[in-house]
């Protein structure tokens, strides 16, 4: 079975201007949080999708939900974790729950603040994780990275080897669940998305290709330019 | 749902442009194979008039292709289903003029955006359920294949029924379908057929007889003509025609033509011949297109053969390398296989 985590657990700090958090603003007289479902939504392979969000937010995440999308039972909304692994534990034990979890069991996790996937980077995703167990969708850096410590760089790696990370993440959720187990409370304190906790074990993550304009919604900046693309064009 | 879009916004230039989609309305199709007409390649190309340019662009291009049914609200199709997507959108009902030739219908790819979108937001009328194990390739397009099937709807009904001899001008994708479909709608009519091309004539295997233009024999008599030549030979295939045909024939003209062609009136009115246009398609045509294929298996067998290039298209640039590669084919079609 295949499951959609949509990662909705954000709490709108970086948004600046409002305690609303950034997936329950409209663009387009919508919550951005809809438009992402509505990306999942089409696609029959999902059997459920499963949306993450704090404690105090589960209720307007229902709401919203009901009021713009619509009724659907392929969709249920469970409570997040404290981190982003840990709500996408969550999700994994919704589904030992509720299912089965076996070693098939794949989950497409995502942002929920990214509404602009496309029904490509879904399907490649779910076929890199049955393929490979784990996949990252990412574009090729654009930006030379710089490495450092503090006020000088320590290093400039070869911008042809770095990648950008984006989302879906995609595992069999078995192995995802029973590797993160096996971290020590250090190295799970260094995690900062799904993929690496694979990666410090040494497990293989394959790559998807992403789009430049799956943008995640950030800062307001990205809040306007998420607007402007409903209503303007990118060229070529 | 937030929808993507590739439009073509000048010629050789395409962009991404996103579009609210309802999930309430219309039937939810996911495309999965597309392909080229030459009418989408004169937009790339920018060889129609810039007024036309500059009115329909940015649009999305494509008309003939196939997708499989995500969603449906109004229950008429199964989540899975495979189907042609019939672009003619009629807006209006008449007694007497068909919905492919009303001034007031839209055609996707021409007034109204073509299929090159993630997904296609349709009503239920304008799709036809495909049959199974059909070849994904061939059923992409489909639509090419309703306007010939249309082009011999029309002349059952307008034409005499003196039907043993029947000439079809043109050696490219439509001429090879047109005569296909006489062969199997009219088995008792001998189909002739004139090119330009040896090699490509060669391909018309089930014709009763191939001629180059320039090497017609004396003797040969037509009752009728189909004209799927179009552009600058369209005069010069019009003419033999007129030339050919005995009195009182019909000449079915079906290629497009981007100029005014001279006509020789005289010889029209001395043989009384009747010329009728025929141009796109309707629903009802879909229809029996799909029965021909359940009835005569054979027939995409046949036109498997013009299945040129496949494409897949993964990203967007993909969509310029497909345009380009089909710019320079010589015969057949090119099919995009989407999964953008």
């Amino acid at each position: 079975m295949i499951f959609a985590v949509i990662l909705a657990g954000g709490t709108g700090s970086r948004m600046g201007v409002s305690d609303t958090p950034k997936q329950f603003l409209e663009i387009k007289g919508k919550p951005i949080l809809n438009h992402t479902i509505e990306k999942f939504l089409p696609n029959p392979r999902f059997e459920k999708i499963i949306v993450l969000s704090p404690k105090k937010w589960v209720h307007h995440t229902k709401e919203i939900i009901k009021k713009y999308t619509g009724t659907t039972d392929r969709i249920t909304v469970i409570e997040g974790g404290a981190t982003r692994n840990e709500t996408i534990m969550n999700a994994i034990a919704y589904i030992d729950r509720e299912y089965t979890l076996d070693d098939d069991t794949i989950i497409v996790t995502h942002d929920s603040v990214r509404p602009f996937l496309t029904h490509r980077i879904i399907e490649e995703n779910i076929e890199a994780a049955i393929r490979d167990g784990a996949c990252d969708t990412v574009i090729p850096a654009t930006d030379t990275i710089v490495e450092s410590e503090g006020v000088v760089i320590t290093a400039i790696p070869d911008r042809r080897r770095m990648y950008q990370g984006q989302t879906p993440q995609s595992f069999k959720a078995k192995l995802l669940h029973e590797t993160y187990m096996s971290l020590s409370d250090d190295e799970k304190e260094i995690l900062t998305d799904a993929a690496k906790i694979l990666v410090l074990k040494g497990k293989k993550v394959s790559l998807v290709r992403g789009e430049t304009f799956n943008i995640k919604i950030t800062y307001p900046y990205d809040l306007k330019i998420a607007r402007s693309l409903l209503e303007e064009e990118i060229n070529d | 749902m937030i929808n993507t879009i590739y439009r073509l916004r000048s010629p050789r230039r395409f962009e991404i442009a996103f579009d609210e989609l309802d999930l309430s309305g219309g039937v939810i199709v996911r495309p999965t194979h597309l392909s080229i007409c030459n009418a989408d390649q004169r937009y790339y190309q920018g060889t129609r008039d810039i007024r036309v340019l500059k009115e329909k662009l940015p649009m999305a291009l494509i008309h003939e292709g196939i997708g499989q049914v995500v969603y449906d609200k109004s229950g008429s199709f199964n989540p899975g289903d495979r189907v042609v997507m019939v672009p003619n959108i009629p807006v209006e009902d008449d007694p007497y003029i068909a919905e492919n030739y009303l001034r007031s219908s839209k055609f996707c790819g021409s007034s109204a955006d073509g299929f090159l979108q993630e997904y296609v937001c349709i009503e239920p009328e304008r799709l036809v359920l495909l049959p199974e194990g059909l070849d994904p390739d061939v059923a992409a397009f489909t639509e090419l294949v309703s306007v010939s099937v249309h082009a011999v709807t029309r002349f059952e009904s307008i034409a005499h029924e003196r039907r043993d001899h029947i000439g079809v001008w043109g050696d490219g994708n439509l001429a090879f379908i047109t005569a296909l479909l006489l062969k199997k709608m009219l088995p008792q009519s001998r189909i002739h057929v004139f090119g330009i091309s040896r090699e490509k004539l060669s391909d018309f295997s089930f014709a009763d007889g191939t001629y180059l233009t320039t090497d017609v024999p004396d003797d040969l008599i037509l009752d009728h003509a189909f004209e799927c030549v179009g552009g600058n030979g369209s005069p010069i295939a019009i003419e033999q025609i007129i030339d050919l045909i005995r009195p009182e024939g019909t000449i079915s003209i079906l290629g497009v033509s981007e100029y005014p062609v001279n006509v020789n009136t005289r010889m029209i009115l001395e043989k009384g011949l009747r010329m009728f246009g025929t141009s796109r398609s309707g629903k009802a045509d879909f229809r029996r297109t799909v029965q021909l294929y359940r009835d005569y298996p054979e027939i995409p067998m046949y036109l498997s053969r013009l299945v040129g290039n496949t494409v897949e298209i993964n990203t967007y640039p993909d969509i310029k390398r497909a345009f380009e590669i089909d710019a320079k084919k010589a015969f057949g079609k090119t099919i995009l296989h989407w999964n953008i």
